[in-house]
């Protein structure tokens, strides 16, 4: 067989013999999947990745596994990898299916292939290596999409400031405290202190888990923005092991309130815009 | 050169900052505002720095001095509407302004001056709006 630099005799014979490959590979694949999948589906499944290869590399050249001509590959190793994940098969089972199709060509190749012959199944092997790698990319990509829209909505989620009466807010802390989230809480409370034209702001860290020097640093640095821009803060929510591990890091407060509880901040807070709660009845009784 | 005007208000003066101060116009208001507050006899200053979009360590420290030297000079120092920005900005550089008072707003730092602090000129200048019900 000649072969120059353009026709790669393992392409035209994936070409040629497309029906016994694709039972091999499919043999294979559902082997490896410990029949987990029926065997028509996925000789299916395979069979459409086989022919949109073949299809790719028409004309016989090897191509590169990032080329344009293989988008179309690419898409369906894309979504068969997201389909497996789905299933809860893992990224390593997914791509070792594609590597099983070099099990399949080999076997195609007869006892005793011939060194071109070789050579060229290397080059091929190469390809179809890059292509397993890829269905391992889309799964990490997927996967990280979900992690970072899940960390945004957590963001989101876990950092409301909401107006308990005219002029005093409260911002329910849950959860633990980093950097990027005392930014997030510090500029959405201090816009919405500005919004509102509120003067106290109660800080309630009940949801938060644990208080170290960081956590307790950074809620210092909220307070001392707020109080820059003529706010005061109260800090509620404080639990017993809390005001205990706070103790026994040396943190201080300094004149900053602290209460146990978040009604006990309400009621200082009220106080200090010069209302009170009485009963309806004492009221009632007043007037 | 550009100055930054003061407003005398009753026993009041105002200082409203429109625009990004630099280093030189600062030290300007800085020796202008005491040289007023002396002239006349002012107990209570108001600084708005609603107006100020971007502070460094220096233009902080010199809102820390106006607020001291106004302390020496018997008149107490208000600072009014910083933006949240400039607030964080002065906190991630670490400046406290070390004890001056602030307010969110004009109308505010008025307040706590002619509350907390009883001024005479400020109760004269009657700035919350008429009331149903008031005389």
């Amino acid at each position: 067989m000649t072969q120059g630099v353009e026709a790669n005799s393992v392409v035209l014979l994936l070409r040629e013999r497309r029906d016994d490959v694709v039972a091999a590979w499919a043999e294979l694949v559902a082997a490896r999947m410990q029949r987990r999948a029926s065997e028509a589906e996925v000789r299916t499944e395979v069979g459409n990745l086989y022919d949109a290869l073949v299809a790719a590399l028409g004309d016989g050249r090897v191509l590169d596994s990032t080329a344009p001509g293989l988008d179309e590959v690419r898409a369906q190793l894309a979504e068969l990898s997201r389909t497996r994940a789905r299933v809860g098969y893992t990224p390593s089972e997914t791509a070792v299916s594609v590597f099983a199709l070099k099990e399949a060509v080999l076997a195609q190749l007869g006892e005793h292939p011939s060194p071109e012959a070789y050579a060229d199944f290397i080059e091929v092997s190469r390809l179809i290596d890059d292509l397993g790698l890829v269905t391992f990319e889309t799964y990490v990509s997927t996967r990280e999409e979900v992690i970072a829209n899940q960390t945004d909505e957590l963001l989101e989620l876990s950092t409301p400031v909401v107006k308990l009466w005219d002029g005093i807010l409260a911002v329910p802390l849950v959860g633990t405290l980093d950097s990027a989230r005392t930014q997030v809480v510090m500029e959405r409370l201090l816009q919405t202190l500005l919004d509102t034209e509120s003067d106290r702001a109660i800080i309630d860290i009940t949801g938060v888990p644990a208080v170290d020097t960081q956590v307790a640093q950074h809620l210092l640095k909220t307070i001392v923005a707020a109080r820059l821009m003529g706010a005061d803060c109260i800090i509620s929510g404080i639990r017993p092991q809390i005001a205990q591990t706070v103790v026994g890091l040396g943190i201080e407060f300094g004149d900053i309130v602290t209460k146990a509880k978040l009604s006990d901040a309400l009621e200082i807070a009220l106080s200090e815009v010069g209302l009170e709660v009485v009963p309806k009845r004492a009221a009632a009784a007043e007037a | 050169m550009e100055r930054v005007p003061i407003l005398k208000l009753g026993d009041v003066l105002l200082v409203s900052i429109q625009i990004d101060l630099e280093d030189e116009v600062a030290l300007n208001l800085q020796a202008d505002l005491a040289e007023r507050i002396v002239d006349t006899g002012a107990r209570g200053v108001l600084v708005d720095i609603s107006g100020l979009e971007i502070v460094d360590s220096f233009i902080g420290r010199v809102f820390a001095d106006i607020a001291a030297t106004s302390k020496v000079l018997d008149a107490e120092a208000v600072v009014v509407g910083m933006r949240p920005a400039v607030a964080m900005t002065l906190v991630d550089l670490g400046l406290s302004l070390g004890g001056v008072r602030t307010a969110l707003n004009v109308e505010k730092g008025l307040k706590i001056l002619r509350e907390d602090l009883g001024l005479r000129g400020v109760a004269e200048l009657d700035m919350t709006p008429d009331r149903p019900g008031d005389t």
